[in-house]
């Protein structure tokens, strides 16, 4: 009994907006959330890193979900946000979003697992699923996949 | 006792002595009658069995007791020193190293044996004549302390107090008898403390100790001379509890006697009275012993007084110090911005941080530094074999072993280094009957010269040997297929030059275990590169060639010149600037539709910056353009920026994993207001 409650703790995520979309990120990999700051441009590096920031004291890329994701560029505003994500590897990169809006608790049961045969496109191996609360629909990021450089997709 | 904690001070010293050895033996294959050279060898061979013993490692010192007896034999003049015997002696070396090497890595000896080089070096005893030498030594030694002896016994001198008088008679009334007894721990000792505890050790196993001279704690921290003293209850046998003392290693001599009662108290009555005189005796061994010491030293190198510290802490105080370095950049842009409204003072104590934040960053550095000697002083070594491997004679010549470098940088360099020589020895000089014929002198001669110049050390790697073929390195990259016969036809020498750092290119007809598999120049080149610096060749035919590396002093915190393109910030190594010009657009030529400036006499190809790191394009061409020129060995370069800022210090910093970066760009830093600028390599674009 006592496991299945363990269980049904469920998954913190932080809910942030691209453009109309929710998107989840498992709590485990959130750093820290930072303000919009100057971002400096590197020449040369891949189109869908903004740059670096400096971090008190260290220098950290900033990548864009958005261009990422092929969707329009980032229109800064005063609600955009840098989450700094740790990865596994113990790297920190920072990711670039429209708006923060909270911190949901969600249950096994509120997850519905993403099929990846249908639809071979990115998109997919950057989700591990879609969260239903309140009514509404949270695609859950597969942090991992979004921030590694190998793009399946890439033709 | 827990040994571990020594272990690092033997690794240490037993590189030492091996390095010493390795010099030392150099010396005697040469002068063989050398009898200094004979003594420091049988010391340093010594000290190494004596360390080995107290640490444990049985088979390494049973190899050193070994080379020791044959020096000894060579010291007492019953033999002489052959070429075979040093051949020998350097395996012995070789093996030692070894062993270093494993306990390094592990902690423990391993299990090798090297039965065959100790059978060797036993031979060469036996085949003098005289077996086993150590005996009659010992004998000797035993004479001599005998004589010695009656003023050795320092523990009769002993104070003991009242309490300690009770426990002795208590003792007596139980048939425990008291014994006092003063050990010497031999001079060339480099544990004296972990000796000293080894004694204790085994006393205290035997019996109890009830007073130690010096005190122990002393003893612990190695306060003490050579000798000391304790009083000790027990109810073994003199012979026993002396045997046991003599079976640490490394004890000179144990003397031992029965304490009785009253024999102390008549003998402190004559303490008392003769307390002065004790006191200039043992004032006086103490001298003599110091100078015997500085005696023993001065054919070694002068050591300094010095502090072994961990580098993972001069890291952090490198951190700290660039942190530092950064806030101070921020009071410094903090200043400027107000401008007028700040007083004067203010901007004399933000100039005078500037002054102590560069000092203080100079001397860390200088703390992380480390005399290039601990990496050039094997080559000899290596330069010997290699002279008997490839049956070639020659000599290495080296000057600037005392340049310094950067800890990091010098833990990188001795590979690639070893790897020029090497291929000095091999592919440079040439065979010494073709020399003859040459009309060169017999013996080939390499060059290692290092020197400081500016913000960069340079090592110089040369020979006078046959010098670099253009013709065959040209035709070696046709057969292989690198360049195409147009491209060869074009080719300058240099550019051919350049060709021996391509991968999988080595011009040696004959692959052989010293160089030549072709995996070399190139990760020579590509290692150095990574250490920030560069290799350059320069050769004649004939004459010979010279590898010159350029590194830099130091690699996280550089001078950097600001430059701006649009609105970005990028910094440029200072020690890659050769000049700043102003060009008027009207004096741009072309070369090959490439855009070229001439500058009091030299052609120098312009590089539009903006356009290489794709910044947005300038509405309006100026009439005139700012150029850094940058150099690159004697290749120079133009680079268009907009805006000069100014010099500054600055600290370099990676840019983070997951973002691809360019090699234009060697890393990022933050300016005093926290923004963060990029820093260019110039190096990539010349």
């Amino acid at each position: 009994m006592e496991n299945q409650e363990i269980m049904d703790e469920g998954k913190q995520y932080i809910v942030v907006k691209l453009g109309c979309e929710q998107y989840g990120i498992d709590i485990k990999y959130v750093d820290n959330i930072v303000r919009m700051q100057r971002i400096t441009r590197v020449p040369k590096a891949q189109p869908y890193f903004k740059g670096v920031i400096n971090l008190r004291g260290e220098i950290m890329p900033v990548m864009s979900i958005r261009l990422k994701f092929n969707l329009e560029d980032d229109e800064i505003t005063k609600k955009s946000r840098i989450i700094i994500i740790k990865t596994e590897q113990q790297a920190l990169v920072g990711i670039i979003v429209d708006e923060v809006k909270e911190v949901v608790t969600l249950m096994e049961n509120q997850v519905e697992k993403v099929a990846y045969e249908y639809g071979k496109d990115d998109l997919n191996s950057y989700l591990v699923g879609v969260g239903k609360y309140n009514n509404e629909l949270i695609s859950l990021l597969n942090i991992n996949g979004v921030i590694s450089e190998q793009e399946k997709g890439d033709n | 006792m827990d040994l571990s904690q020594y272990l690092e001070i033997f690794i240490d010293e037993t590189n030492e002595h091996l390095q010493n050895l390795n010099e030392q033996l150099l010396i005697l294959e040469k002068e063989p009658e050398n009898e200094n050279t004979i003594n420091e060898i049988f010391r340093a061979a010594h000290s190494l069995k004596g360390m080995a013993g107290t640490m444990g490692y049985k088979r390494m010192q049973r190899l050193t007791h070994d080379t020791e007896n044959v020096f000894s034999e060579i010291r007492n003049g019953k033999m002489k020193v052959t070429d075979g015997l040093v051949d020998t002696l350097f395996r012995c070396l070789d093996a030692l190293e070894g062993y270093l090497e494993t306990i390094q890595s592990t902690a423990d000896e391993g299990t090798e044996d090297n039965e065959d080089i100790i059978k060797l070096l036993n031979d060469f005893i036996s085949n003098e004549g005289k077996a086993d030498v150590s005996q009659p030594a010992a004998k000797k030694e035993e004479i001599e302390n005998k004589q010695e002896a009656s003023g050795k016994e320092k523990y009769k001198e002993l104070n003991i107090l009242d309490f300690e008088r009770n426990a002795i008679k208590e003792a007596a009334n139980n048939d425990i008898k008291a014994y006092g007894i003063t050990v010497y721990v031999q001079e060339s000792c480099l544990l004296k403390a972990a000796r000293a505890f080894l004694v204790f050790k085994a006393l205290e196993s035997l019996g109890e100790i009830i007073k130690s001279s010096p005190e122990v704690q002393d003893i612990e921290d190695e306060k003490f001379d050579f000798d000391f003293s304790v009083i000790f209850l027990s109810d073994n046998s003199a012979e026993t509890i002396k045997a046991a003392v003599l079976d640490v290693s490394e004890i000179k001599e144990a003397y031992i006697g029965e304490i009785v009662l009253e024999q102390i108290e008549k003998q402190e009555t004559a303490v008392a009275k003769e307390t002065v005189e004790t006191v200039k005796k043992e004032t006086k061994p103490a001298e003599t012993a110091a100078p015997k010491q500085a005696a023993q030293k001065t054919p070694a190198k002068p050591v300094g007084r010095s502090v072994r510290v961990d580098i993972e802490k001069l890291d952090v105080l490198m951190n700290l110090v660039s942190e530092l370095i950064i806030a101070k950049n921020g009071l410094v842009s903090a200043s400027a911005q107000e401008g007028s409204s700040i007083n004067v003072g203010f901007n004399e104590q933000i100039e005078y941080l500037e002054r102590i934040t560069t000092n203080l960053h100079e001397s860390v550095m200088k703390v992380r530094m480390m005399p290039i000697e601990s990496v050039v002083n094997k080559f000899p070594r290596m330069i010997r074999d290699l002279c008997k491997k490839l049956d070639k004679k020659m000599d290495l010549l080296m000057s600037g072993e005392d340049t310094e470098l950067d800890r990091t940088v010098i833990d990188e360099i001795g590979d690639p280094l070893m790897h020029l020589l090497r291929n000095s020895a091999d592919h440079g000089l040439e065979s010494n009957e073709e020399r003859i014929r040459l009309g060169k002198p017999e013996v080939g001669t390499i060059r290692l010269d290092a020197y400081q110049d500016g913000n960069n050390v340079v090592i110089e790697v040369g020979d006078d040997g046959r010098g670099i073929d253009t013709e065959k390195v040209k035709n070696s990259a046709l057969k292989k297929g690198t360049i195409t016969p147009e491209q060869a036809e074009n080719m300058s020498d240099k550019e051919i030059i350049d060709l021996l750092f391509r991968p999988a290119f080595s011009t040696a007809e004959q692959v052989s275990d010293v160089s030549g598999r072709g995996v070399g120049l190139d990760v020579v080149k590509t290692k150095i590169e990574n250490l920030g610096g560069d290799i350059e060749v320069s050769t004649k035919k004939g004459e010979g060639s010279v590898f010159s590396i350029r590194l830099p002093l130091t690699l996280a915190i550089i001078q950097a010149l600001m430059v701006e393109l649009r609105d970005e910030k990028y910094a440029i190594p200072l020690n890659s600037i050769e000049m700043i010009e102003d060009v008027n657009v009207s004096d741009i030529k072309y070369v090959q539709t490439k855009e070229v400036i001439n500058i009091r006499g030299t052609v120098i190809p312009l590089i539009r910056l903006d356009q290489v790191l794709n910044c947005p394009e300038k509405e309006t061409e100026d009439e005139s353009l700012l150029v850094v020129i940058v150099k690159k060995g004697d290749k120079q370069v133009g680079l268009v920026v907009d805006e000069l800022i100014g010099q500054q210090e600055i600290v370099i910093k990676p840019l983070g994993k997951y973002i691809n970066i360019n090699k234009i760009i060697s890393g990022a830093t933050i300016l005093g207001d926290g923004e963060v600028a990029l820093i260019l390599d110039a190096n990539t674009l010349v």
